[in-house]
């Protein structure tokens, strides 16, 4: 059995008997990016679970174990991690947690010391905690990302995103209920079976493969397009997690809605993005940039190719690209906030504005300082820019009630039906 | 065909039937106490019936509380604001502006110049229950209420945030013995104040309005307030007949084009439908079985405080008073700490003739009582003891414990919940160690049921009672009370029924305690001997809710609601004397009270005092934030020199600008300007420019900027930015503002990065997007990191190159500007050394008052350092302290530069034998949740006292003061406990 060993500043640390012994546990937050980014470790020999739970003991153990005026996406993961170290389903000696860091200004990077700050109250702290974060804040001998798992995670969240969106525009419509989401099983699975191969991906096959995605979802037989569209843009963990969100999308789908989400790459790109902004800003070290910009290079080309693939259907809305959506945000935010979501939580209402869609839910937890920011206090400069942005903001939280959620919904669509109506 | 409205709100069901013509033929507005099904079941065969008689109509709901009904039974619905947006529609004029105020909702809509909505968020609260719960809170009905509004003379501030917070303000005021018409107006002024900045966020509010909903149609003193503040005439200020039925005749005109409804089979469908049980609650019961709440009420019945008689009773006596905010609790205690007479009563608002009531009735049931000392605890200890000649006056958490150890020596966990407010102390070695207080945001604990009880037409008794064989209890979450009332909601709508719905409340009374106050994780942390006391807790629900929530025995005093006042007559009797001075019967009888109003002169902040005049010429100065006007007239007070936030103030004041050859600059004050004031003063001075600082911040210049707040839970202290930056553009005449967005502070080398958190770091942003005023002016929002020197100089210039600032130039005032800062900090050490000496000499305890540089400001921090000082305390702040640049490690990331500071601080300060860290936490500061805890660790790891004070636009010192004199109390106990 692995021995428990620590660094110089007594911090449990993941080594690499655990990594053959451990299985180490993932809150869920996007099903489909997930799914991949799991197969992706596996293949590297780690054993990994995402938690798909979403019983009421989860919020239940994150009020317990963080303080309650912590964010609602720290009082979750955290609760959803906690709910099953106690299910009695995982040897608890057996298994260590994992969350995401990115070491910013956003005291969201401080998840992981809450983390283990409540695996010390639960008389856990023996399980290990990994962050999985590109800064170098906390290393495991046992964890390591190479080169080759970054760019098989992008490819990842790219056909995550891809098969999201191609989801989201037909699943409303389709003739035969259940058709879109029979092709996001299939090939989900199927690009399962890839990442589980090693080897990754050429941009050409790449291109492949996404070309038929495309054409398997345009041919699902669908009526006609014509229902309100609204976006959802927010803070990431809300924005995309049906437990933060009270099951967002399908709210919107059951009010007779088609939701349109941004994806995850551009917050991946936007976070590698800071490098040079902040480089323009604060000077620096010129290394930082240029690698920045190479990788900001060699990702936006694939996001490129997914939105040709998507176009060249002819029947699909292509997202916007990063580079588009960031040249969206120029007059509206300075590209200096960086926190949170930033720059980009503005940039995403943007695009959705460009490409048509004046409907936005606008998700935050309750108390969210950058939203503060680049969610609500930007709202008033968008609405003066496109007088007919239907935004409506929507706070998440422990206590925040479903009834109050789903009535600011109900006005935003009843208003969006109006300008739908005459136009 | 006919067209039928319903509106169901949180309180309320509207209803209006249209004929052919759109002509009103019925229309009713009723409370429906929560039994939303039946009395719209009700409604539709009473329509089916008397109105319709064999013709057709169609239907549709609307208001948040009829969404289940409409889903369930399938019938049309409409948003209510779409409703108000289609009635307006109707009205001959053209409306630009419709404010509504619903039962719990408030809406504006913004009908020309670009349609917009806006409904409060999730933290606002409701308004006309908020308006019902004041008035219970007055004693009055709301009717009395509006009619006392008319009457004012004078405004109090109270809080605009929330309910809850409104009514920490408006509690103290009457307790104080401000007159309820002044009450009731000031009331009235926060509700337009918060439809204002909550509402409004950013939008100015102008042409013609409309007012709508049940609480502007009825209320005439709400309608002056909205008149007077948003300054309307008769043209542009519109109350409409029947505006409180303008959602249901929108929902009507909606119904128009919907198909005819059928009414009888409706009804019959919705009253054979039975409960509409569709939520999902895991909380067990309270009892199962009558014989399990037998059990429970017997093993409680044990603990018991010996009583006595009264009459005729020849021994020495106590009296303890204990003048809660919303009860009053006297009780008389004998020789062998026996009670010989006990009351509690509800205070009402007007606690001194209740008091004086009580006395009298004593001294006619025992005229020769010997009476050897008194005293008073609670809210209104300063009122009661002064009005009484009691002997002394004491902390209400010190009253507990005494109560405590009589009936438990070994008591290591008392928590006392009360009317108003939540107080846990944990007892190590017989001394006060950890105090729990409830934040100004979650408190209204007893009195939140109180008012719930009655909004829904129960006595507390009753409605308590109710919930303890309540099988599925609703999980109504444990934040404040204004998100419970949206939770009880919710439950309605999914067909809770009002037992569940009373379990569910006692057990979210008791998960805020554990969780939000305590923040225990297991039982065990709190303690093996727990005392429950306070009234709240002799409600048999609450207390079963407390006992499976912690899973221990615990001991409630049978006389539980009267432990304060126990306490406070045993702490009379070791005073030790040999005769009360409290009034006697003559005294009683020529009692008098009156109060008058005068502002203080003692210092810039100019409290509106109210002094209580008594008879003998006795008086009672309060509304006063610090001690101050009440310690200028005693002789004994020693005046502290030492205040680190009072030179802080003055290092600023000093700072002077001459004209410059580049004209006038200007500075806001707040956030981290209040540091880098040292900074960007003697940079821009060097470039040539004159600055104008805008002043400190007050309600006044708060109240300037308020109407252009995007968000209503960012902190106080950003909020307080509108108003600086508005008052140097249209006071000041200001046409260059300077404030530049920093992420990242100076590298103090304390910690792995240097951030700014993102409020500080962007709210030029926000300001930038959100005040209109900015675009006639320059405002200068560069990104500017001071961390680089050299990179830094090349932005400066940058940013100054319009006005032709050279490289040269900014070099020289970048250099000039890093070394006053570096001064600016030097010195504050070096006047923390001074401090520190200072107090160690005259043996005086060292507060080192935590937070932001932005705590600094007197509105922000509402006076707190004073208020330390007048406790005989010397205040210094955590970055005057003795410390070398280093980085201790902490379990959590350590990226922020303030929040290092705060750790480093604890860390010296838990060496410190005489010195106490009080932790300043602005309301809605998301990074405090992280430093707060952090901080408590390191410093209870150490043995020492951690106190952590929750500030906000609140301006009611009251809990701040418990906190406080808690604290003193525990040191003098640990002193001499020590000997």
């Amino acid at each position: 059995m692995a021995k428990l060993e620590y660094d110089k500043n007594g911090r449990l640390m993941f080594t690499k008997e655990m990594k053959e012994e451990y299985t180490i546990l993932v809150p869920m937050m996007l099903p489909i990016h997930f799914s991949m980014l799991r197969a992706i470790f596996q293949y590297e020999g780690y054993h990994m679970e995402v938690l798909e739970t979403q019983n009421s003991n989860i919020i239940q153990m994150g009020l317990k174990y963080c303080h309650n005026d912590i964010c609602y996406p720290a009082q979750l993961t955290i609760g959803q991690l906690m709910d099953a170290l106690q299910s009695g389903k995982y040897d608890k000696h057996k298994v260590a947690v994992m969350l995401s860091q990115t070491g910013g200004g956003c005291r969201a990077s401080n998840y992981v010391s809450l983390l283990r700050k409540a695996l010390q109250k639960a008389g856990l702290e023996y399980v290990p905690v990994v962050s999985i974060n590109f800064s170098g804040l906390e290393d495991n001998p046992g964890f390591v990302i190479t080169k080759n798992m970054i760019y098989k995670m992008a490819n990842a969240v790219i056909y995550g995103d891809l098969l999201m969106c191609l989801h989201n525009q037909t699943m409303p419509y389709e003739k035969e209920p259940g058709a879109s989401q029979y092709l996001v099983d299939h090939f989900t699975k199927m690009l399962n079976q890839d990442f589980s191969k090693g080897e990754s991906m050429g941009p050409r096959a790449i291109r492949k493969k996404m070309d038929e995605i495309v054409s398997a979802f345009a041919k699902v037989p669908v009526h006609k397009k014509d229902k309100v569209r609204v976006g959802i843009v927010g803070e990431i963990y809300v924005k995309f997690a049906p437990l933060g969100n009270n099951n967002l999308e399908a709210f919107l789908l059951k009010e007779n809605a088609e939701p349109v989400v941004p994806g995850l790459l551009d917050f991946l790109l936007y976070t590698i993005d800071t490098g040079i902004e902040d480089y323009i800003r604060y000077g620096g070290k010129l290394i930082k940039p240029v690698i920045t910009g190479y990788l900001l290079k060699l990702f936006g080309g694939i996001q490129k190719d997914m939105i040709k693939a998507i176009e060249k259907a002819g029947c699909f809305h292509a997202p916007s690209s990063f580079s588009r959506t960031k040249e969206l945000a120029k007059g509206v935010i300075d590209y200096g906030v960086k926190m949170g979501e930033g720059w980009l939580l503005t940039a995403e209402m943007m695009a959705l504005i460009d490409e048509g869609v004046n409907n936005i839910v606008c998700t935050q937890p309750f108390g969210c300082l950058p939203n503060h920011v680049c969610g609500r206090g930007m709202m008033r400069r968008i609405k003066t820019m496109h007088p007919d942005a239907n935004i409506v903001a929507i706070d998440y939280d422990a206590s925040a009630t479903r009834v109050n959620q789903e009535n600011r919904l109900k006005l935003m669509l009843a208003t969006a039906r109006r300008q739908h109506q005459t136009v | 065909m006919y067209k039928v409205g319903i509106d169901v709100g949180s309180t309320t069901i509207k209803c209006v039937v249209l004929d052919e013509t759109h002509n009103i033929v019925y229309k009713s507005y009723r409370r429906h106490r929560a039994m939303i099904k039946e009395k719209v079941t009700e409604l539709v065969q009473m329509i089916q019936n008397d109105i319709l008689q064999g013709e057709t109509a169609s239907l549709a709901l609307t208001g948040s509380a009829s969404l289940g009904l409409a889903e369930y039974f399938k019938i049309p619905f409409v948003q209510e604001v779409v409703a108000t947006q289609i009635a307006v529609e109707q009205y001959p004029e053209t409306v630009d502006v419709v404010i509504e105020l619903g039962g719990e909702d408030a809406k504006i809509l913004f009908l020309t110049n670009g349609v917009e909505v806006r409904m409060n968020g999730t933290c606002a609260g409701g308004t006309g229950a908020f308006i019902d719960q004041m008035a219970v809170l007055l004693d009055v009905s709301v009717e009395e209420m509006d009619k006392l509004a008319l009457r004012a003379e004078r405004i109090y501030p109270i809080a605009s945030r929330c309910g809850v917070f409104a009514k920490t303000d408006v509690q103290p005021l009457l307790n104080q013995g401000a007159s309820k018409e002044d009450v009731a107006a000031s009331i009235f002024h926060a509700v337009v104040n918060q439809t204002i900045g909550g509402l409004a966020q950013g939008r100015e509010l102008k042409g013609k309005m409309m007012f709508l909903g049940g609480p502007l149609t009825f209320l005439k003193g709400l309608q002056k307030s909205f008149v007077e503040v948003l300054q309307l005439d008769q043209n542009t200020g519109i109350f409409p007949e029947n505006a409180q039925y303008y959602v249901a005749y929108g929902a009507a005109l909606y119904a128009a084009n919907e198909q005819p409804s059928d009414f009888a089979a409706l009804t019959q469908q919705m009253q054979i439908a039975g409960e509409l049980k569709q939520y999902d609650s895991e909380l067990p019961a309270l009892f199962s079985t009558q014989e399990e709440y037998e059990q429970f009420r017997q093993r409680h019945e044990r603990a018991v405080i010996p009583e006595g008689k009264l009459e005729g009773y020849t021994g020495k006596v106590t009296i303890g008073i204990d003048a809660g905010s919303t009860t009053v609790k006297l009780v008389v205690v004998g020789e062998q700490d026996e009670i010989l007479f006990r009351k509690y009563m509800l205070s009402n608002g007007k606690p001194v003739e209740l008091v004086r009531e009580t006395l009298q009735e004593i001294y006619q049931t025992n005229p020769q009582l010997h009476i050897i000392g008194s005293a008073a605890t609670g809210y209104g200890e300063e009122l009661v003891k002064n009005a009484f000649s009691l002997d002394d006056g004491l902390v209400e958490t010190v009253a507990h414990l005494t109560a405590a150890q009589k009936m438990m020596p070994e008591v290591d966990f008392i928590i006392d919940i009360g009317g108003q407010d939540m107080k846990c102390f944990k007892i190590r070695n017989h001394v006060i160690d950890t105090i729990f207080l409830n934040e100004a945001c979650s408190s209204g604990c007893g009195s939140f049921i109180s008012t719930f009880a009655t909004a829904l037409g129960y006595s507390v008794k009753d409605f308590a009672a109710l919930g303890l064989f309540a099988k599925h209890p609703v999980d109504l979450g444990s934040r404040c009370t204004v998100f419970m009332n949206s939770s009880v909601k919710q439950a309605q709508k999914e067909g809770a029924e009002i037992e569940d719905i009373s379990a569910g409340l006692s057990i979210s009374v008791v998960k805020n305690a554990l969780y939000k106050v305590i923040r225990a994780t297991t039982a065990e942390s709190l303690g093996k001997h727990i005392i429950v006391q306070g009234g709240t807790f002799l409600n048999d629900a609450i207390l079963r809710a407390f006992e499976q929530e912690v899973g221990v025995e615990v001991i409630r005093p049978n006389l539980a609601g009267l432990m304060g006042a126990y306490g406070a007559a045993l702490y009379a009797r070791a005073l030790d004397l040999e005769q009360s001075q409290i009034l006697d019967a003559a005294g009683l009888e020529h009692f008098y009270h009156e109060t008058t109003e005068r502002v203080c002169q003692l210092c810039g902040n100019h409290c509106k005092l109210t002094v209580n005049q008594f008879n003998n010429n006795r008086e009672l100065i309060a509304g006063n934030r610090c001690e101050r006007p009440i310690k200028s007239q005693d002789k004994n007070f020693v005046n502290i020199t030492y205040n680190a936030y009072r030179y802080k103030r003055e290092q600023i004041l000093k700072r002077k600008s001459e004209k410059g050859k580049r004209g006038r600059i200007g500075l806001p004050m707040g956030l981290n300007l209040y540091e880098n004031y040292h900074f960007w003063h003697p940079i821009l001075t060097k470039l040539g420019y004159e600055v104008v600082r805008a002043p400190f911040g007050s309600r006044e210049l708060f109240l300037e900027g308020q109407a252009t707040i995007p968000s209503d839970t960012v902190c106080y202290p950003a909020k307080m930015m509108h108003g600086s930056v508005m008052h140097l553009i249209q006071k000041q005449g200001i046409n260059k503002i300077f404030y530049p967005c920093m992420p990242y502070n100076f590298d103090e080398k304390i910690s792995g990065n240097h951030y700014n958190c993102p409020v500080v770091a962007y709210y030029p942003e926000v300001l930038s997007a959100n005040m209109t005023a900015l675009q006639e002016v320059r405002f200068m929002k560069n990104y500017l990191g001071p961390h680089n020197e050299k990179h830094f100089v090349a932005k400066l210039a940058e940013a100054f190159q319009q006005d032709h600032v050279t490289r040269k130039e900014a070099k020289e005032a970048a250099a000039l500007g890093y070394q006053q800062q570096e001064a600016y900090l030097k010195d504050l050490k070096r006047y923390g050394k001074e401090a520190i000496q200072y107090a160690r000499q005259h043996h005086l305890p060292i507060i080192v008052l935590a937070g932001r540089p932005y705590h600094v400001d007197p509105e922000i921090n509402h006076g707190i350092d004073q208020l330390i000082t007048s406790y005989g305390a010397v205040v210094i702040s955590e970055d005057c302290l003795p410390l070398a640049s280093s980085r201790f490690y902490t379990k959590v990331l350590n990226q922020w530069t303030y929040h290092a500071r705060l750790y480093n601080a604890a860390h010296y300060i838990s060496q410190q034998e005489d010195m106490y860290l009080v932790q300043m936490v602005s309301f809605g500061c998301g990074l405090d949740a992280i430093t707060t805890d952090e901080v408590r660790d390191i410093l209870e790891e150490n043995g020492k006292l951690y106190t952590q004070i929750k500030i906000d636009e609140i301006n009611n010192l009251g809990a701040v003061k418990i906190r406080l004199r808690s604290l003193f109390a525990a040191i003098n106990q640990k002193k001499r406990a020590k000997g």
